[in-house]
């Protein structure tokens, strides 16, 4: 039986579907077989981060819809054979998720995959509180920002109320995901540092993602940054926050503590 | 950090430039409801289920838009008895 992870924040933007696709391809390098689904539907992008984008035939409304089965809709990545995408629809809107359908896929999709990670859309309604349902875990994308913050602390409270895991009396697994975090601004300031997010948010830190041109050029060739550039700074906190997910005790640093020659330059961060 | 890797690197906003292109003229036409891939597909996959009972696992359709040739692949395996439709 695979795990069922939501990657939520409620706020939009701050790196729920880079994350997706980043920690999905970090777990199906190490072998596990992984699938993530795009919940937003109507809005998708996970297939364009993913390279998928011209080869999306069905979608997770044509197989809760019964329009095709779930093995006809998902994607193989072309670079990694134990990476799926089960897209979203484009041209339908949420209320074509219905409780029972998502259930139905998610749980085939659990029985098929070592993880099925859930890519939340923004917002705490109907997509957002479906795709977190059926989770076994929780990670929490937020960005060192006050309204991120905020809106993280508001999903926290859904995931400890509206889940079955909730609702079965269970405790909810979450965990803190930093994204976009930059940490000369921290140091000047300007920026919210990680603890006191932590201190705020208090639910465990399973990584730091800096802030990074290589997470944009990934997404502009289609390719989850894990694998457009797996030595990227970026690339190397996704593989850790990757194995603290498999329960490994990696040593967490804040990334690009300090900039180089090169990274003044260019105003990249030193990894 | 790695210079050769920084320096050995070409730029990827081309790359982006041209998916969104080619993804945006297929959404585009699509949004008038005139997919033709995707008519294709839904009346393809009509046809055979006149024909035989359609097993969803035995159908594949794949895919693939392109800038000016798209293409798409429909694999069915027929088992023996296929002809018949089971009502
Ligand atoms: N670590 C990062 N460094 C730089 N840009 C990032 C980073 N993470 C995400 N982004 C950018 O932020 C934007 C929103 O990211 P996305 O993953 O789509 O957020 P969400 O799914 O939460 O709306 C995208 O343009 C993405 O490239
Ligand atoms: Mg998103």
């Amino acid at each position: 039986m695979g795990k069922v992870i939501v990657v939520t924040s409620g706020k939009g933007g701050v790196g729920k579907t880079t994350s997706s696709a980043a920690l999905g391809a970090a777990l199906a390098q190490n072998g596990d077989k992984v699938v993530v689904v795009d919940f937003d539907v109507g809005l998708r992008n996970l297939d364009l981060v993913m390279g998928a984008e011209r080869r999306v035939v069905y979608d997770l409304v044509n197989v809760i819809q019964g329009e095709a089965k779930l093995a006809q809709a998902l994607i193989r990545d072309k670079r990694l054979e134990t990476l799926y995408l089960l897209p979203a629809s484009q041209t339908r809107d949420k209320d074509n998720l219905t409780p029972e359908g998502v259930e139905k896929v998610i749980t085939a999709l659990r029985k098929a995959f070592d993880w099925v990670i859930c890519d939340s859309p923004a917002g705490i309604e109907r997509g957002a509180t479906l795709a977190m349902r059926h989770a076994d875990v929780a990670i929490v994308v937020t960005n060192p920002e006050v309204s991120s913050v905020r809106d993280s602390d508001r999903i926290i409270g859904l995931l400890d109320s509206k889940t079955m895991k909730a609702e079965q009396g269970e405790r909810m697994e979450k965990h803190l995901l930093l994204t976009r975090f930059d940490p000369a601004r921290a140091e000047r300031g300007d920026m919210l540092k990680v603890e006191d997010v932590l201190e705020i948010l208090s639910i465990p830190l399973l990584g730091i993602i800096p802030e990074s041109m290589d997470v944009l050029r990934a997404s502009n060739v289609g390719a989850p940054v894990t694998i457009a550039d797996n030595k990227s700074a970026p690339a190397l906190a996704y593989f850790n926050a990757a194995r603290r997910l498999k329960g490994e005790t990696v040593p967490l640093t804040t990334p690009g503590e300090k900039r180089g020659f090169f990274g003044k330059i260019f105003g990249r961060k030193a990894a | 950090m790695n210079l050769k890797r920084f320096f050995s690197r070409s730029a990827s906003a081309p790359a982006a430039r041209e998916r969104l292109q080619v993804l945006l003229a297929h959404e585009r036409a699509s949004s008038g409801d005139s997919d033709l891939l995707k008519t294709l597909r839904d009346e393809i996959m009509a046809v055979i289920a006149k024909h035989m009972q359609v097993d969803g696992d035995k159908v594949s359709v794949k895919m693939e838009r392109g800038a000016s040739v798209s293409t798409l692949a429909v694999d069915i395996e027929v088992p023996f008895d296929g002809g018949k439709k089971a009502a």
